[in-house]
């Protein structure tokens, strides 16, 4: 099922949560809203599912306008960042509880041969007669993903799904959720505010920043070209390092780099640890490394610019390096954006 | 070695509120079965099962049982309201919930009277369609869940308070109508509390005292309860015969309790860990 939002406003009191989004999600596609707090994410995902109504705009479920489609009647599936499981229920009276209160008549073979199915697909097989508060939080949020399929939803749609649960498990049900997704083929919509977990499983990422949309693509059009400082700060570790430009080329402490397009005047210059290279002498912002930080796939430098500036770079694991030493940082790579 | 504690002082109180309960509840109840036993199984059961006796459990479990279903809806519904909703006065609506807790249930039952009355405010317009309340098991009823609606409301609102709102979204997202999410989702949730509620409004209205001789126009065989036919023995002097009638009530209220707890226990079984 296509979803397509036009120009959706939401303000709760005097705050105005979402400022007329346009968004369209294909049929089959998995999209990651991506913002900090505040950013607007969750209210656009509540306002898709109906359980808060857009003040202004529309949302079309295919080229049905679903804006004042209660929820019970909208048919989507939704995850809650803690699970809302229904405590009183079994794990299989979970999953069949939408089931059961559907207007569609079942019987209770139907209802528990696809509770059955459900359990296998979210591998929890054997585990259907115990209660919430007996399974562990990764367990749970399966559960609750296997409740909301059971409905055959024509969206899915998560709510930081894996917020609560602890690093290896959300990387484990992370690759797990993209399986099913493609298992499934079902249009998936899913906020987060965890950048990697967007980029590793989204196939576009939309990034948000109070309420509005602020750069959408595939992960490695937002990665590789960013389209605001905010952007490239947002998605991982950058150093900002000021500059000026003019007429296409910034100078900083006296390099100069190519900075076509953008206007002369006072300019950031925005580079992740990564585009940066330590070497002694050569071309480059001369600096003194204040702090070396040991890490499994490398070694990161803390430095001070000659003119008091900090940044960050890695460097490979071999290198000889130490605090107080004096050196050279050749830029690889940057992105330039106007102050 | 013993084994240490983190929290100090675990004999000391331990012992003071084992003394205490000891000495305040076990103690006078013990002298109860005591003396009531001490009629011997012929008297003590010639005594409860004197027809006036009978008489006086059926109108007093009777009445306790529709003031606590009254009770049931009327309090759930005002938990849920003040729970639920905003309105102008709602906090004075919350204070005086407990309100019958604080009065004293003669001045209760006197007020009570003078309303339902065949000459009061309520009793005056009742009379006119027929329904008489004073001087009959109505009136019981009514005292009795005057007295003990706040058990109900204070025991359900903070559960009702603390109820995770995205278990309703989540029914609501999965299809459930309004009637089915209360029935399948925030009922069972509120059964524990609503039967603790239950047991204590019961429990209470069973030896409510005060409020209902007032109303009750204490008829013997129709509109007399069974504590007031205890504290007629005391009078009289009978200390073993109102020690007997008492039991029952004791025995009563006593199962009841136990009952509802069973009942807890299973409606509380998904808490339990693995």
């Amino acid at each position: 099922m296509k979803i397509r939002l036009d120009e959706v406003v939401k303000t709760f009191d005097t705050f105005r949560a979402v400022h007329g989004v346009s968004l369209d999600i294909e049929s089959g596609e998995l999209v990651a809203l991506l913002g900090p707090s505040g950013s607007g994410k969750t209210t656009i995902l509540r306002m898709v599912a109906g359980l808060e109504y857009a003040d202004g705009g529309r949302i079309l479920f295919g080229e049905q306008d679903a804006t004042d489609i209660p929820v019970r009647d909208r048919g989507v599936g939704f995850v809650f960042q803690h699970y809302a499981l229904f405590p009183h229920m079994t794990v299989a009276e979970n999953i069949g509880f939408g089931m059961k209160v559907s207007k569609v008549r079942r019987t209770k073979a139907e209802v528990a041969g696809r509770v059955a199915d459900l359990l296998r697909l979210v591998k929890l097989e054997g585990l259907g007669d115990r209660f919430p508060t007996q399974i562990s939080g990764g367990q749970r949020q399966r559960v609750a993903l296997a409740r909301a399929l059971a409905v055959d939803p024509k969206v899915l749609l998560l709510d930081e799904p894996f917020g609560a649960l602890d690093a290896n498990v959300r990387r484990d049900l992370r690759r797990w959720l993209r399986e099913i997704h493609d298992e499934l083929g079902i249009t998936t919509l899913f906020v987060t505010h965890d950048q990697e977990e967007a980029l590793d499983l989204a196939d576009r990422v939309v990034i948000l920043n109070e309420g509005k949309i602020v750069q959408q693509g595939t992960p490695e059009e937002v990665c590789r070209a960013p389209a605001t400082a905010f952007v490239m700060k947002f998605l991982g570790d950058t150093n900002r390092l000021r500059a000026t430009v003019k007429d296409g080329i910034a100078s900083l402490d006296g390099l100069t780099l190519d900075a076509a397009g953008c206007p002369d005047g006072p300019a950031d210059i925005y580079l992740r640890p990564g585009d940066l290279e330590w070497t002694s002498e050569g071309d480059g912002v001369a600096a003194t490394v204040s702090r070396v930080i040991d890490r499994p796939d490398g070694r990161r430098l803390s430095v001070r610019t000659g003119s008091g500036e900090t940044a960050e770079l890695d460097v490979p694991p071999e290198t000889v390096v130490a605090a107080g030493d004096r050196g050279v940082l050749r830029v690889v790579r940057m992105r330039v954006f106007a102050a | 070695m013993t084994r240490r504690r983190v929290l100090p002082g675990l004999p000391l109180s331990l012992g003071i509120t084992l003394f205490y309960v000891g000495l305040i509840v076990v103690l006078p109840l013990g002298a109860l079965v005591f003396h009531a036993a001490s009629l011997g199984p012929e008297d003590y059961w010639r005594v409860v099962s004197s027809a006036r006796a009978v008489a006086s459990y059926r109108v007093t479990v009777l009445s306790a049982l529709a003031a606590t279903a009254f009770n049931l809806v009327f309090g759930l519904a005002l938990a849920w309201v003040l729970v639920r909703y905003q309105f102008p006065g709602k906090r004075l609506v919350d204070a005086i919930v407990d309100l019958p807790f604080a009065l004293p249930t003669a001045v209760a039952g006197i007020a009570l009277t003078a309303l339902f009355a065949p000459n009061g405010w309520f009793g005056s317009v009742l009379a006119e369609t027929g329904v008489k309340v004073a001087y009959t098991p109505l009136g019981i009823m009514i005292a009795m869940s005057f007295t003990s609606l706040p058990f109900i409301v204070r025991t359900v609102q903070p559960v009702l308070e603390d109820l995770d709102p995205t278990l309703e979204e989540a029914a609501q997202t999965l299809g459930g109508s309004d009637r089915s999410i209360f029935l399948r989702v925030i009922l069972p949730l509120l059964m524990p509390a609503l039967l603790a509620g239950l047991s204590l409004s019961f429990a209470r209205s069973l030896g409510e005292f005060g409020a209902v001789i007032f109303i009750a126009g204490n008829q013997p065989m129709s509109t007399e309860i069974t504590a007031l036919l205890t504290f007629i023995r005391l009078e009289e002097y009978d200390y073993q015969a109102a020690a007997a009638i008492a039991s029952v009530l004791l025995i009563t209220a006593f199962v009841m309790l136990a009952f509802t707890n069973l009942l807890q226990a299973r409606a509380l079984r998904h808490t339990a860990r693995s």
